[in-house]
């Protein structure tokens, strides 16, 4: 018989903390912020006559998902695509401020900065999966060969590194050479992160990438921008405010082209600063 | 508050808070009849009240947590609704755990009732220490309806009289235990009732502490009173 007092006796209550059955909370805001990726500095964007963005300045962290949310025109997507200099392509728009990608400090928006540049650094993703009328294989391909990789071994693998990232890989591996189109939405959209993977970007960009699937694909699209995090910065434009607080760590609340807030996840689906966001959030808008 | 794009919302997140009101007016005079058959000779037929009451909060219970689990299923609430709706589940529990407390004083008055060695005026003190909780609970309830934080702050204040009221009647309690011994049944009645008293205290406090959660986005349930009221102070 052990005596529960005597010293040398094994302790007779387990605890499950002591066990390391149940590990220690994580309190959530316990991690420092991270370092920055890019910072959105005294941005304005003008189309034509018309001001989209107004004096936006913002912080995107390395390696964390920033969603930008807000009603439709507020100008997230507007924003979204300064980011990889997409307003370039039509005539009339003008940027006014800075967006410094780090850490090499590269103005995005500088004249003497290549856009083709800036889109390998920064690639995205749309709304509607656009499969080029290519092969799956070629999909994944296309922006080496644009970069001028031609190596069939070097191809290999890193449409094979992309479609595995893209969590594709296992449902196409037989079939590289079937069209993209072939594929169902969900996959589509993959291939096009594949695709969007394949330059090694710094930061993607993903424009309301779920809004055209259903909540299946939806899911494993969430899922997937979690995973792909660890390797690259994620900005992401989003309608459905229960993905915004699913898949990001902070939270832009965009309105009328102007930041009204900008904080951690958590705080912003708790306790907002502001009272605008809170009204936004709650479905007290309008 | 403004009202949401959906009146449905509004009309649910309307009908929980309404719902707390009614069963925190339920246990309010629950408490006033137990406090009055702490005071009178004769039972007249409060403690079967005091028990049907009970039984009238529980239903409360489980359906205001049965209409937050719906809230929280239908409308994933955020913001401001998820603290209210995290809040409530937490308030109804209080409010059921006073709704015992209440029952248990107004069993045990009947054991204090008519003992000799117990004067009337002993009694009396447990009862006006049963009149301050209910204060509390009605301050604690009032900052829920009107969102007050101050009225909140000031029932987290309201609980430390009620442990000192609590620690003087032990005192009381014990010395007249020690000098005539016939009381002693009596008394640890007596001492039964007033910590369930004290309990009530706790309670309402936790439920103005839920008040400051709603309203200011802290967790206040283990700050000091100062704390608290600084909290409540901030901007």
């Amino acid at each position: 018989m052990v005596n529960p007092m005597d010293s040398a006796a094994p302790p007779r209550t387990r605890s499950l903390m002591r066990d390391g059955i149940a590990p220690a909370l994580t309190r959530p805001g316990a991690e420092p912020a991270p370092p920055l990726k890019a910072e959105a500095r005294g941005l304005s964007f003008h189309y034509g006559t018309f001001q989209a963005l107004k004096d936006i300045t913002m912080p995107v962290h390395e390696n964390r998902v920033t969603a930008l949310i807000g009603p439709s025109g507020c100008g997230k997507s507007t924003l979204l695509r300064c980011f990889n200099r997409m307003h370039d392509l039509y005539p009339g728009n003008r940027y006014k401020g800075t967006i410094v990608l780090y850490p090499d400090n590269t103005d995005l928006l500088a004249r003497d900065v290549d856009p083709i540049e800036v889109r390998m650094r920064v690639s995205m993703v749309f709304q509607k999966p656009n499969p080029f009328p290519k092969s799956i294989y070629e999909n994944v391909a296309y922006g080496l060969r644009v970069r001028g990789v031609s190596r069939k071994n070097a191809l290999d693998e890193k449409v094979e590194d992309s479609l595995k990232a893209a969590a594709l890989w296992d449902e196409v591996k037989n079939r590289l050479n079937e069209v993209g189109s072939n594929l169902s939405g969900g996959q589509q959209q993959r291939l096009c992160i594949a695709r969007a993977l394949a330059t090694d970007p710094e930061i993607m960009l993903f424009d309301e990438p779920t809004s055209a699937l259903d909540p299946i694909a939806t899911a494993s699209i969430e899922e997937l921008v979690t995973e792909l995090k660890k390797r690259v910065t994620i900005l992401i434009v989003t309608h459905n405010m229960q993905q915004a607080a699913r898949v990001s760590d902070y939270t832009a609340y965009m309105y009328l082209g102007e930041l009204v807030e900008f904080g951690r996840t958590d705080e912003i689906f708790f306790k907002p600063r502001k009272k605008e966001t809170e009204d936004y959030i709650t479905g007290r808008f309008g | 508050m403004s009202d949401h794009t959906s009146k449905q919302f509004d009309a649910e997140m309307e009908a929980i808070r309404s719902g707390v009101l009614s069963m925190g007016g339920l246990v309010e005079r629950q408490l006033a009849r137990a406090i009055e058959a702490l005071e009178q000779d004769e039972d007249h037929g409060l403690i079967d009240a005091v028990a049907a009451d009970e039984h009238a909060i529980n239903r409360f219970q489980v359906d205001i947590d049965q209409m937050c689990a719906q809230v929280i299923a239908r409308r994933q609430p955020t913001a401001v609704d998820l603290r209210m709706v995290l809040t409530v589940s937490k308030v109804v529990n209080d409010l059921e755990r006073i709704g015992d407390e209440v029952k248990k004083v107004a069993y045990k008055a009947a054991g204090i009732r008519g003992n000799e060695g117990l004067t009337r005026t002993r009694n009396f003190d447990v009862a006006r220490m049963a009149s301050g909780a209910q204060g509390m609970l009605h301050k604690a309830l009032d900052a829920f309806a009107r969102l007050d934080v101050n009225a909140a702050a000031e029932v987290v204040d309201d609980d430390d009289a009620i442990d000192h009221a609590f620690n003087a009647i032990l005192r009381q309690l014990i010395s007249f235990m020690m000098e005539d011994p016939r009381t002693i049944t009596a008394a640890l009645e007596a001492v039964f009732i007033a910590k369930s008293i004290e309990r009530i205290g706790d309670h309402a406090k936790n439920i103005a502490e839920s008040v400051v959660q709603v309203v200011k986005g802290k967790d206040v349930r283990h700050a000091s009173a100062e704390q608290i009221r600084a909290e409540v102070a901030g901007e």
